[in-house]
């Protein structure tokens, strides 16, 4: 951790304030004889005793009270503590009125510690977007300020630099580390073509990158302003807190002023009995640990799981997230990997095997764009020789033709072969499956299954879910043998498939009807659930910007483990934010239940005081810690 | 509309608190926000408004915390 000066300064005088009170003790002790008279000679020699500790401790809080009592502020905490202090003084009470200086002090100096820590979790952030870029110009590289590129022009990152600004590799190759931006700690090999992210590191090689977007519109700028409205987002429990520190401090005045003017009069006790007493409520009057320490809960959380990945957009949705009893998931994209690949090569003809028929439909799906073509191509994993290739034609919304070495090829849907004349009973029996069927001069040769394969952490996913207590749902829209394969492989408890989007929110709405819902999802029709749901998740590197928009949490690495971490930690956050109010205002009800029953003096009222926000403060700061063991 | 402000040197979070209440209380304020980590203050209103509102929120940033301003983005 590191200090300010003024920390520093505030650390000096505290130390020094401290030694001259040992010091007056002493002397105390050792010379002068116990006065309980005003005004006596004694009473006068203690004062000068303890002067010079209570000018160093209270001096400044002293000052701004009066300035304050210029400027209309008459019941800040700075008057409470003086009025306190002073009294005590008055009363003979000289190491209590040091006390409450001091220690006030002490508190004031680990809740700035605290917010400096804070703070400086979100300068760590923002030093994920460089200031200066590195950007050819006429064939020279200038350094300049990353704002001023402009969107295409192309920067240079050496090895070892963080990228400032998104966009596409146009020369080179590197490792590239996204542990800042996604929380993963692979690295990720980039070369020509391929998209970066500014905030990632390039380790090792020299890349040329020609920028897609502004240095404010980037990728690392976009988490910094996150983070920060997250910030802005008051939950229900820091508003509760607003609240009750409002009401809070004139009640503990007013209760004062009761005690020291009711209570002798009722019970005929002598008024100075009272007055301290009423003196050491207003010690505790101050509602900071408390309006410090939620808040600092719920920061902490944005910040620390920001560099998880996981971005909230609102710090109130941690609350909500807390108590989130079912969850749905989108499948595409959100538990798959949203690409397909080969899964079955299914042959009927005696001429061919699985290599050839792999070979014909690779042909036949040359260079084209669809998604089913590029999952072809990358099984067969050798390039076609175009010289054998003529007579190309794409039948929309059935498939292709070609003619391949001579034969004519047909690739597509049960559609097209039909319309070439092969009979329905005659294709392989893939129901319920993504196929290509082939037929080569007119006759049924095979087909090709395609499977979307699972994200590597989906079943682990879920079953934490589970185990959290919390339902998981699948809502697809894929057919319902897809989606029940899909669901039986993760374990999740329940399936719901051939979903249109309206259908999808219907039964994200029948959820909700039943508790807190999450939705997890990746595209644009997912968008109506993710902002109906009570926190929605989008994957937030393949996902659609609209969904993104529409989302409450992103998840950078869409990895739909973070799913269940972004519960971990929101339902931690909750813990402690509840700790921290329950053990503060219990420690100031029973000091003021005991300081009214003459049990504790002031001494104790300040010391319990400043010790529930140490505490308070230090349990929060719990949820800043670098080393989450809850995130392994 | 909403314009951003930052608070110079803000140290107590009960004081940023009280400057919350406070602006929102000047008329012509729909809302506002401040943010005592992030020391950023979100005003919002009328455009033509502002230019009253800002002196106002300025004296009572100085008010609640006389080493703190009110600085305009």
């Amino acid at each position: 951790m590191k200090f300010s000066k003024k920390q520093k300064r505030e650390a000096i005088r505290i130390a020094l304030s401290a030694v001259l009170l040992i010091a007056a003790v002493t002397v105390d002790k050792l010379l002068l004889p116990e006065s309980d008279k005003l005004f006596s000679r004694e009473w006068l020699f203690g004062l000068l005793c303890y002067l010079p500790a209570f000018a160093v401790a209270g001096g400044e809080t002293l000052a701004s009270a009066v300035s304050n009592i210029f400027r209309g502020q008459i019941f800040d905490e700075n008057f409470l503590m003086s009025v306190a202090a002073v009294a005590a003084f008055v009363l003979g009470e000289f190491t209590e009125g040091v006390a409450v200086m001091l220690f006030s002090d002490v508190g004031e100096l680990f809740e700035s510690c605290a917010t400096g820590n804070a703070r400086g979790a979100i300068d760590s952030l923002a030093k994920l977007c460089p200031d200066k870029a590195d950007v050819v110009r006429d064939g020279k590289i200038v350094t300049v300020p990353a704002d001023e590129v402009a969107v295409g022009e192309i920067i240079e990152v050496g090895a070892g630099r963080r990228i400032a600004i998104d966009g596409v590799v146009e020369e080179g190759n590197a490792s590239i580390d996204c542990s800042s931006l996604t929380g993963e700690s692979l690295p990720v090999a980039v070369s020509v073509g391929d998209k970066v992210s500014s905030g990632t590191v390039n380790i090792d090689g020299r890349l040329r990158i020609r920028t897609t977007c502004t240095s404010g519109a980037s990728a690392a700028a976009k988490i910094v302003e996150t983070v920060e409205d997250a910030a802005a987002g008051k939950s229900k429990t820091e508003a509760f807190i607003t609240k009750f520190a409002a009401w809070y401090t004139p009640a503990v005045c007013a209760a004062a002023v009761i005690t020291a003017v009711a209570f002798p009069l009722i019970l005929h006790q002598p008024f100075m009995t009272w007055v301290y007493r009423a003196l050491s409520f207003l010690v505790v009057s101050c509602p900071c640990a408390l309006v410090i320490s939620v808040p600092l809960t719920f920061f902490g959380a944005v910040g620390g799981s920001a560099k998880k990945g996981i971005l909230f957009k609102d710090n109130s949705k941690i609350e909500l997230l807390a108590n989130m009893k079912n969850v749905a998931f989108d499948k595409t994209g959100t538990l798959t990997k949203g690409v397909l690949s080969v899964d079955g090569i299914h042959v009927s003809s005696e001429d061919f095997d699985g290599k050839k028929l792999l070979e014909y439909a690779a042909a036949a799906e040359f260079s084209s764009l669809h998604p089913l073509a590029s999952a072809i191509t990358r099984a067969y994993g050798k390039t076609i020789d175009s010289t054998l290739l003529s007579d190309i034609h794409e039948i929309p919304g059935r498939g292709r033709s070609v003619v391949y070495n001579g034969k004519t090829v047909a690739a597509g849907n049960t559609k097209l072969l039909e319309d070439i004349g092969v009979r329905p009973e005659e294709l392989s029996d893939v129901a319920g499956e993504t196929a290509v069927h082939l037929a080569v001069d007119g006759r049924y040769v095979g087909s090709i299954t395609f499977r979307d394969e699972l994200k590597p952490t989906s079943a682990e996913a879920i079953s934490s879910l589970e185990h959290m207590g919390v339902r998981t749902v699948m809502l697809s829209g894929d057919s319902q043998a897809v989606a029940d394969r899909v669901a039986g492989e993760l374990g999740i408890s329940e399936c719901k498939a051939s979903l249109l989007p309206e259908d999808k929110l219907k039964e994200l709405k029948n959820l909700i009807s039943e508790g807190v819902t999450g939705f997890v999802g990746d595209g644009i029709n997912d968008s109506p659930s993710l902002a109906r749901a009570d926190v929605g998740f989008a994957m937030g590197k393949n996902g659609a910007d609209i969904a993104i928009d529409a989302a409450d949490v992103v998840i950078s690495s869409d990895d739909p483990i973070r799913v269940p971490d972004a519960l971990r930690i929101a339902r931690k956050t909750m813990r402690i934010a509840k700790e921290n109010i329950v053990f503060a205002i219990a420690v100031k009800l029973i000091s003021l239940a005991l300081i009214g029953l003459g049990i504790v003096g002031m001494w104790m009222a300040v010391v319990a005081d400043v010790g529930v926000s140490v505490v308070a403060i230090l349990n929060a700061s719990r949820m800043l810690s670098k080393d989450d063991k809850t995130l392994g | 509309m909403t314009r951003n402000f930052k608070l110079s040197d803000i140290d107590c979070a009960n004081c940023a608190a009280k400057i919350e209440t406070k602006i929102k209380k000047i008329k012509g304020v729909q809302d506002a926000t401040v943010v005592f980590f992030t020391k950023k203050v979100t005003i919002t209103a009328n455009e033509e408004d502002f230019d009253r509102i800002i002196p106002e929120a300025q004296k009572i940033v100085k008010k609640t915390e006389p080493d703190c301003e009110l600085v305009v983005l």
